[in-house]
Order: C-alpha cells, then sequence, then structure tokens
C-alpha cells in the first residue's frame, strides 16, 4: 500500500494528540496557573488538529469532508471522524470547567480518557477492519496504535513535567520506560505474525482457474501503472523492510529510553527524546502501509 | 445510507465466458466510451499521448496462462465491479456516496458525495475501484445503468456497453436472482463461479470456466505418422513398386 505522508502524519501525530489529552485528563500534569491550562490545552488541539486537517489533504474533494461524519453506523473512517470531533469538544470542555471551576470529578476524568482511547481505537479500526490487507487485518493493529498512543502520551508528560518544573518521580520515568518497551514489544510481535499466512487468496482463488495447473500472469492489462497498482502495489519499501524495522525501533524505543535513564530528567533531554520517538513511529507508520499487500496485487502476478 | 440494503429479490449482473473470451479489449474500449460520456463526470486519462499514460478505467482485460507444456492454456480475463451482494466498498464509505440499490443489486456511486478518500478501492479484493485523476471521484463499473433502462434506446442495445460489444458473446447480462433466467441457466449448464469466495464477499458476477481440452487420443493423427503408415493400392502400388525397381 502506498504511505501517503498525510496518513502517516495524521496517524501518528493525532495518535500522540489523543494519548497525551488522555493522561492529562486523568491528572498526571498538574494544570494550576491560566497558563499552563491554555498552554497545554492549545498543545493537545494543536497536535490532534493537525493531524486530523492533514488526513484530510489526501482526500480528492477536501471541501466535502464534513460529508463523512454521517456514516457512522458502518463506517470506521466515519466513527474515527466523529469520534475526533466530539473527543475535542469534550477537552475543550474539560479545558474550561478547570479554568472556570476546578477540576472536574473521577468519573467525568476516566470517561474523557476513555473517549480519547476509543477515537485512537476507530483510527485502527480504518486500516484493521480491510479483508483485502492481511497484515492489517488482525487483532494486534489496534493494540499497536493505543500501545503507541499511550506511550507517546507519557513521554509528553514526562516532558512537559520536566518543561513545567514540576518534580518527576522515578515511578513515573519507570513507567514511560515500560511504556515505551511494551509498544515496541507488541509491534515486534506484529512485525512477526501479523498477516504471516498471507490473505487466503490466490491467483488461482482470483481467477477461478483450478485443476489446470500452476496460474501465472503473462499480460497485465495496461502498459504503464494504472490507479490500482500505484496506490495498491507499492514494492518500493520491501527490500529495506528489515533495516527500517531497526531503524524505527532504534529511533522510537532505543534512543528515548536511553535518554530517560541518562538525562536525569530535564526538558531538553527528555525533549529530544520525544522528537526520536516521533521520528521512529513515522518510520514505524511508514512501514505500516509500505510493507502491506493487497489482495488486487495477486492479478498482477505478485505473490501474495 | 451506506449500511447494505436488505438482498433484492432482482440482482443484475454479468456473466462472462472465459472459454471464448479471445482479449480483443473490445469491451474495455466500449465501456470506456460510453462511460466517458454517461453517468458521472468523463473517464479521465493523464499523459494520454506522453510516456506513461494512465487513466481511470472500468473494465479491464488480463491474461494468464495455467499448466505448463502442451497442456498449457491461455485464459482471458475480463475484469469489472462484480457487484457483490456484501459489498465492503459500501460499508466503508464515510460519506453515504458509494450504495447499492435496493431494487436491482447495482453498486454505484453518488459522485456529487464522493471525498476521494479511497478507502472503498482499499476495501475492494478485485481491485474494480479506480479514482478519476482528473474529477478526483471514485470510478466503478455501473452495469451501464444509463443503458439498461434507457427506454430511448432499442431494445437490443438497451445491454451494458461491454456485452453488447463483445464480437464472440463471450459477456452475458441478466437477473442472476431469477433461477430461470437464460444467465442462470448458463450458470448452472457450465458450472460458473464465484471470485474470491474466500473473500466473502458473494460477488453477483459469475464466470464460467475454461472447457475441458479434449484428450490426447482424440487429436487427429499427425500428416507425417499418416504418409507412414498408409499402403498404397492400385495405380499408386504400381507407380510405388516401380519406383522401388529403379532403386
Amino acid at each position: 500500500m502506498r504511505p501517503a505522508w498525510s496518513i502517516i502524519f495524521f496517524t501518528s501525530i493525532s495518535g500522540l494528540g489523543f494519548g497525551l489529552a488522555a493522561w492529562v485528563v486523568l491528572g498526571f500534569i498538574d494544570l494550576v496557573h491560566p497558563q499552563q491550562i491554555f498552554g497545554v490545552g492549545g498543545l493537545v488541539m494543536l497536535l490532534i488538529g493537525a493531524g486530523l486537517l492533514s488526513s484530510t489533504l489526501h482526500l480528492g474533494h477536501p471541501e466535502r469532508a464534513w460529508r463523512a461524519l454521517s456514516q457512522w453506523r458502518s463506517s470506521w473512517l466515519s466513527r474515527e471522524g466523529v469520534l475526533a470531533v466530539l473527543a475535542m469538544l469534550a477537552l475543550a470542555g474539560w479545558g474550561w470547567h478547570v479554568f472556570a471551576i476546578g477540576t472536574p470529578p473521577l468519573w467525568a476524568n476516566i470517561a474523557a480518557a476513555l473517549l480519547m482511547a476509543v477515537t485512537v481505537y476507530a483510527t485502527s479500526m480504518i486500516y484493521a477492519s480491510l479483508k483485502t490487507v492481511a497484515r492489517w487485518h488482525h487483532p494486534l493493529t489496534p493494540i499497536c496504535y493505543l500501545m503507541f498512543a499511550a506511550a507517546g502520551g507519557l513521554l509528553a508528560i514526562l516532558w512537559l513535567q520536566a518543561f513545567l518544573g514540576q518534580g518527576q518521580s522515578d515511578a513515573f520515568e519507570l513507567a514511560v520506560l515500560l511504556a515505551l518497551a511494551s509498544a515496541w514489544g507488541v509491534k515486534l510481535v506484529w512485525w512477526q505474525i501479523a498477516g504471516a499466512n498471507g490473505s487466503g487468496s490466490t491467483l488461482a482463488s482470483a481467477t477461478g482457474l483450478v485443476g489446470l495447473g500452476e496460474v501465472r500472469s503473462i499480460m497485465p492489462p495496461h502498459t504503464s501503472e494504472n490507479y490500482l497498482q500505484h496506490e495498491m502495489g507499492f514494492v518500493i519499501a520491501r527490500k529495506h523492510a528489515s533495516r527500517l524495522r531497526l531503524v524505527a525501533l532504534g529511533l522510537g524505543g532505543g534512543l528515548p529510553c536511553l535518554l530517560v535513564i541518562m538525562d536525569g530528567g530535564s526538558a531538553m533531554g527528555i525533549g529530544l527524546a520525544l522528537l526520536l520517538h516521533m521520528a521512529g513511529v513515522f518510520v514505524e507508520r511508514w512501514l505500516f502501509f509500505a510493507e502491506a499487500k493487497h489482495t488486487v496485487s495477486i492479478y498482477y502476478g505478485h505473490q501474495h | 445510507m451506506t449500511s447494505l440494503p436488505e438482498p433484492s429479490a432482482i440482482k443484475l449482473g454479468l456473466v462472462i465466458d472465459l472459454d471464448i473470451c479471445v482479449g480483443c479489449q473490445a469491451c474495455v474500449v466500449n465501456c470506456k466510451e460510453w462511460n466517458t460520456s454517461g453517468y458521472g463526470a468523463p473517464l479521465s486519462d493523464s499523459d494520454a499521448y506522453g510516456a506513461q499514460p494512465s487513466g481511470a478505467w472500468l473494465n479491464r482485460v488480463h491474461t494468464f496462462e495455467a499448466g505448463t507444456g502442451a497442456d498449457a492454456k491461455v485464459v482471458h480475463f475480463p475484469k469489472s465491479c462484480l457487484h457483490c451482494e456484501d459489498a465492503p466498498c459500501v460499508t466503508v464509505c464515510p460519506t453515504g456516496a458509494s450504495f447499492k440499490r435496493s431494487e436491482d443489486g447495482i453498486v454505484l456511486v453518488n459522485e456529487d458525495w464522493c471525498i476521494g478518500c479511497g478507502l472503498c478501492a482499499w476495501s475492494c479484493p478485485y481491485g474494480a475501484r479506480e479514482m478519476d485523476p482528473a474529477e478526483g471521484v471514485m470510478k466503478k463499473c455501473t452495469l451501464c445503468v444509463d443503458r439498461i433502462y434507457n427506454e430511448n434506446l432499442p431494445s437490443e442495445d438497451q445491454v451494458p456497453a461491454c456485452v453488447r460489444t463483445c464480437p464472440t458473446n463471450a459477456r452475458h447480462y441478466g437477473d442472476l436472482g431469477d433461477p430461470n433466467s437464460e444467465v442462470s441457466l448458463l450458470v448452472a449448464a457450465r458450472s460458473g463461479f464465484d471470485l474470491m469466495p474466500e473473500q466473502n464477499t458473494k460477488p453477483v458476477n459469475k464466470y464460467l470456466p475454461p472447457r475441458p481440452r479434449r484428450a490426447a487420443n482424440d487429436t487427429p493423427m499427425s500428416l507425417l505418422a499418416m504418409a507412414d503408415e498408409a499402403t498404397p493400392s492400385g495405380f499408386w502400388k504400381w507407380v510405388d513398386s516401380t519406383l522401388e525397381k529403379l532403386g
């Protein structure tokens, strides 16, 4: 599948935004002064908003994007849109409550955090629900998205604590390290098992030419690349896949963990760790698309 | 609404005979010709006269070879939307632009609502949908909905363009929901099949398999073998023996 930059940016940045938002509403950062409320709130909204805005860039008709909020009964893409709007409204309401009245009751904070998690789940299900892409159609796909959102969010909280000069506990640092390690751990498992058995479709089942011996494509229907091959027949990444996985793991997991352990909690060090983590997640998300094979490539003679 | 309707009694679709398709591409060209001026925006091309011509087409003919050696079989394989009963391209659509008609099962795109996200093309296992490079909306086979119900056309033209133009009669159009329709009887008689049944899309369109090759002992004797085995008689026997005597 072709890795579109707008979609990679959307899933990584809005994932980080929703993850950070969930930990903020659960009270992992002290918001005392109005500057802190608006600063942290603004950062969260910027991350989520930039991601959502980016997702509309690959559309043929971005001006009609509002129509995507209508089919939540059947479409995960529509559900994602609706939930993202609800999540942003809930965050605005939460921020107003903190500013005007004080910290909302615990049940409201938990509900808001769950709304962030469900939104990230909906993002992942846009891909995980597609039977045509065996690698995505796996129960671990949503877990990966949720884990990266949670781990990125925790790392961002750690950075905010350092940046705002709030005390950091060793236990929280350990939690961040554990979250990063488990997110990449799940990803390593996903790389090994998701879609390992293919889609179950073969050129024989795709053409119905069974009992005649091996089926081969001897002439494509067109002389140069068409939309299907451009969009779903992306093959460039595959030969570098294992190296890129190492790059993703090192940038997104190894180096941030080292920085958190060694730096001792300076805003600069944790900030760098967060940037490296996001760079690793970008590479991971790029591979998520580039490595995925679509059943239509079977018709063009690719093994599946 | 992109939830699927209750399965309709009438299921309009195509039956494609892989035994007699010769891969001439006439259906591909006539499909493009009709649909570039019919339902929705024109079917555009990009770099049409350049080095990398591309464009939106609703019907494509692949060519496959099955088996090896003398038994290898070349099969031309037209592929277009199968108007699936359980169409994943309909339910993934976030806007309601992609829909399946409750009256005859035809799957269509409302191009005024389509945002061009491409998710329906991702969800289709067959590659039946292509984004229009100029219009930014999804294009797909309409089963020539603007021909089959068009009473301004002579009755013989009220069939999909691909069916009308096929010179070998490899394409058939009809109601596959009616077990006694011509197409249903053809499917029953020739053991018609679904493409990728394991994807559980329940395609309406069916394909007919190539007929089995005749067994080796049915094939005519070669001319060389005939010449060796033939024993002359009458005049030719005299010519034969005379020539032998000449040494």
